[in-house]
């Protein structure tokens, strides 16, 4: 799915201010942005809408490198926003990086 | 010693049984061999229809495969003919010289079609329906013939007729008689199944009988007694049965309709050899049905195993058929003399038949079409003799269609005499298919079938057995009973419930890592973990609130469009002009959109932002109202007798009390209680998981209700005089359910599983254990003592707070533009 690419890295929070294996969400304008801590305290960053019916993806529960939609248990995988079968559908994601604690985002 | 030599000529249902029969009286007494003419192990010969049909596959009707022949040490030449048996030198000899030697010989060559030998009978394409080469024959006929005919309106010419139509022929049935399957229907049956199959699209010529096959080399048609034609391409002749007695008589074994043999299925004439089956004649009968061969294939295997002597009367035989998705059953003189005592029950449209023939209070036949549940009950009584004049007003209506109201409650499969026959096809009773689920824990028919072969060879009893299924388990019958939780896991939860308990699991993860989850978990077994742990462990364990789904997470009930609702606990729905300020000013400061009067007499604010969640919290300044969980909703009162005219109890006051007592406790789902101060009920507390309804000088207590999907009402739990007894009573009743529930279980099915008979054993007689789980409760309550919206209201309010975090949204300085 189409990834941001340009390296122009943003600040966004401390790791720590992420609650582990949850999400932040974050607003970047028209777009909401949910973060996630995984249990390995990797991050990760797709858009916070399922293309199902548009649940808020940061109140999900999230089961491995996947998340779990809040409202009808769609199931996205987080590196690529890939919809799992028998489900059909793509999130745009974006690129982490954690750095000293900080979590940053390329958009 | 060197084991005896059995050698069995003939491979089928019969004297398969009986060599099953042998191993299981004696596995090491003999060495066996068995020739077979057909190039297949054992097969449900009663399931070649359908096969023909395109119902089943020749695979799935193998009853004994080749690895079960060698895995009991049998010797199987398959395809090969007996030519000759020389009992002189005690060895059979086949058509392309195998030779075998025996001590003792089984003559199980069963019996050939009977082929009406009228002119032109040996036309190609004029065949038998008997094997499964008959079938491949008909699967290559129907790709160049379309037209078929068959002879015979029986059982088999019937489902041979409607194998070829599935096949794409046209079928016409010719039958000599004016009733179709005349030797086991009367004739409204007959008539009925006659209306059902020509509206599947079969033809009938009835009272017809054939002269003539005509045709050059291949039939083109037939010539009929009444001097009409009909043209086929192909004729199916399924006029009966012959005992196939040719090797025996060649041998000298006297024969007459059949094989002779003793009450031991011994012949008559040389010891040594034994028959068995439809070739076997005893007292003057040859038998044509499933139900005596397998009889005689035990009474076999008894006597050749010197196991002693057990022997075989002959048999009473039923028929319980499933003839074209069309179930039948007859039993005994089912005609009727004229005047007989008969009584009847006959319903076109609905496609049901019942007709019993009575002499003196007694059974002496039985036809039945369309619905044959009751059937081998009837037969029973039949056999007994019993008396059933007290039935017979009630008898034809069959428990099976009453659902659980009918016969005033009584179940069919309860009310069945251990003995009686339940599979009359493999002769397996009521005791065996119950002993079956007692002692092997089976749950499923499908495995009673494997376990028994009950309902293995016809099926036509396969709803008696999901009857006594039902019955056996009690009302805790369900096909998932071993289902597991989901697909991350092969446990269920009562395993994953006691592996938490004894291993001492306290945390999700430990869990899914220790019991090797095959998954990361998904929505469903990480909040049912989640819930376990801390119902078995309120002080050692921590809610883990990734295992959380989103509203039980976030204290709020998550909306279509991504915002959330929020209700204030509002207790016994007596709220004050104070309280009703307070969420008037927060609906006006945060512009809600909508505020709602909910079912359960509590006020709803909807549409409010996951960041003003924490801030709408802290100015309603009011108890968390639970509405997103699976807890204790809503406990909902009538005004009752402080106001009521009617009112005999205040209910109002004991609403309020309960939902004080039973706030912040997580149950396997949500609970819903309501009060009514009388019987007249305003507060609808029979469709509460515990409903209290206030009578005269006490209250009822009555439970399991349900107002969703499915409304199920309360069942009486118990009655009882004071205030502190209906909580005591309530409160152990929940705790019960908490400690026994499934997880995302409601309080209605659950009682439904486990029986309210045992919970009531449990919670209202037992008043130790009662005391008990109050005690545990308390235990866990204390545990429970913040409210979670004031929790997360300090949370935000420290400088940094981390742990609630997710309720704050980040900005950042970018616009990414939507896509």
């Amino acid at each position: 799915m189409s990834q941001s690419t340009n390296n122009n890295w943003i600040e966004v929070c401390k790791l720590d201010e992420i609650p582990p294996s949850q999400a932040r969400t974050v607003n970047a304008g028209d777009v909401q942005i949910a973060v996630f801590r995984l249990t390995d305290d990797r991050v990760k960053a797709i858009e916070n809408r399922c293309p199902h019916k548009n649940g808020p993806l940061a109140e999900g529960i999230i089961s491995g490198d996947d998340i779990l939609c809040p409202l009808h248990n769609w199931r996205i995988h987080l590196d690529d926003g890939q919809v799992a079968a028998p489900d059909e559908g793509c999130v745009k994601t974006y690129t982490t990086k954690v750095e000293n604690g900080q979590v940053f985002l390329s958009l | 010693m060197s084991k005896k030599k059995l050698v069995m000529i003939g491979n089928g249902m019969a004297g398969v049984r009986a060599i099953e029969e042998i191993l299981k009286a004696n596995p090491d007494m003999f060495d066996i061999t068995i020739f077979g003419a057909e190039k297949y192990p054992n097969y449900n010969r009663i399931m070649l229809s359908p096969v023909l049909a395109g119902d089943t596959t020749i695979e799935d009707i193998i009853l004994n495969d080749e690895k079960w022949y060698s895995d009991n040490d049998i010797t199987l030449h398959m395809g090969k003919r007996i030519k000759e048996i020389q009992r002189g030198y005690k060895k059979v000899i086949a058509e392309d010289g195998t030779e075998a030697e025996y001590d003792n010989l089984i003559i199980a060559t069963g019996s050939n079609p009977f082929i009406i030998p009228i002119p032109g009978h040996d036309k190609q394409g004029v065949m038998a329906f008997r094997d499964i080469d008959d079938c491949d024959k008909m699967f290559e006929a129907a790709k160049t013939y379309k037209k078929a005919a068959v002879i015979g309106g029986g059982l088999l010419g019937l489902e041979a007729a409607k194998g070829l139509m599935h096949l794409g022929m046209e079928a016409t049935v010719i039958h000599d008689q004016a009733t179709l399957m005349n030797m086991q229907l009367d004739t409204p049956a007959g008539e009925m199944l006659r209306a059902e199959l020509e509206d599947q699209g079969i033809k009938f010529k009835t009272s017809t009988l054939t002269t003539e096959v005509v045709g050059d080399e291949r039939v083109t048609g037939l010539k009929f007694k009444d001097g009409s034609t009909l043209d086929c391409d192909l004729l199916i002749m399924a006029v009966g049965i012959r005992p196939n007695m040719a090797l025996a008589k060649d041998c000298g074994l006297f024969c007459n309709r059949g094989i002779v043999v003793n009450d031991y299925m011994q012949t008559v004439t040389d010891p040594a050899i034994y028959t068995v089956g439809e070739c076997a004649e005893h007292r003057g009968i040859a038998y044509g049905l499933v139900a005596p061969l397998f009889e005689q294939a035990k009474t076999l295997a008894y006597m050749i195993t010197g196991q002693g002597l057990k022997a075989y009367e002959g048999s009473v035989v039923s028929t319980k058929l499933k003839i074209s998705g069309v179930d039948v059953f007859s039993a005994g003189d089912f005609m009727g003399t004229p005047g007989a005592d008969i009584i009847e029950l006959m319903d076109k449209v609905g496609g049901v038949y019942k007709k019993i023939v009575l002499e003196d209070d007694k059974i002496k036949g039985v036809v039945m079409f369309g619905d044959t549940a009751d059937g081998p009950t009837f037969f029973q009584w039949m056999q007994d003799g019993k008396d059933v004049s007290e039935q017979r007003s009630t008898m034809l209506f069959s428990a099976s269609g009453l659902g659980d109201s009918g016969h005033s409650g009584v179940d069919l499969a309860a009310e069945m005499s251990d003995e009686t026959v339940v599979c009359g096809c493999n002769g397996i009773t009521k005791k065996d298919v119950v002993d079956s689920i007692v002692k092997g824990g089976l749950t499923t028919r499908k495995e009673i079938t494997a376990c028994t072969k009950a309902a293995g060879s016809c099926g036509g009893c396969a709803g008696l057995v999901d009857q006594i299924l039902a019955s056996t388990l009690g009302t805790a019958f369900v096909e998932s009973e071993h289902d597991p939780i989901c697909g991350c896991t092969d446990l269920n939860h009562e395993q994953v419930k006691e592996q938490i308990k004894t291993k001492k699991l306290t945390m999700v993860r430990e869990v899914m890592n220790v019991l090797e989850w095959k998954k990361e978990g998904c929505q469903v077994c990480r909040p049912a973990i989640n819930y376990y742990i801390g119902m078995l462990f309120p002080e050692d364990s921590k809610d883990d609130r990734t295992s959380r789904i989103a509203n039980e997470k976030m204290h709020a009930n998550i909306q279509k469009d991504g915002t959330f609702s929020v209700i204030p606990r509002i207790y016994g729905g007596e709220t004050t002009a104070d309280e009703l300020m307070k969420i008037a000013t927060v609906a006006k400061k945060y512009n809600v959109p909508t505020v709602k009067i909910t079912g359960g007499q509590r006020i709803d604010l909807l549409g409010i932002k996951k960041e003003d969640l924490t801030n709408v919290w802290k100015d309603l300044d009011m108890d968390c109202g639970y509405a997103y969980g699976k807890a204790l909703r809503t406990v909902k009162t009538c005004v009752g007798s402080n106001w009521c005219r009617f009112g005999t109890q205040d209910s109002t006051s004991l609403g309020i009390h309960l939902e004080k007592q039973l706030d912040r406790i997580w149950f396997p789902a949500k609970v819903k209680l309501a009060v009514s101060g009388c019987p007249r009920n305003c507060a609808e507390a029979t469709i509460k998981d515990v409903g209290i309804v206030g009578v005269e000088g006490g209250w009822e207590i009555s439970t399991g209700g349900n107002g969703g999907v499915h409304v199920v009402a309360t069942e009486l739990l118990c009655i009882v005089e004071t205030a502190e007894e209906v909580e005591e009573v309530s409160k152990a009743y929940l705790q019960h359910y908490r400690e026994t529930g499934r997880h995302n279980e409601r309080c209605a099915p659950w009682q439904k599983r486990v029986g309210l008979e045992g919970i009531k054993a449990l919670v209202v007689d037992n008043l130790e254990n009662r005391k008990a789980l109050v005690e545990r409760l308390h235990t866990y309550l204390a545990q429970q003592e913040k409210d979670p919206w004031a929790e997360r209201i300090e949370d935000a309010e420290k400088e940094n707070s981390k742990t609630f975090s997710e309720y704050k949204l980040i900005d950042i300085p970018v616009r990414v533009e939507a896509s």
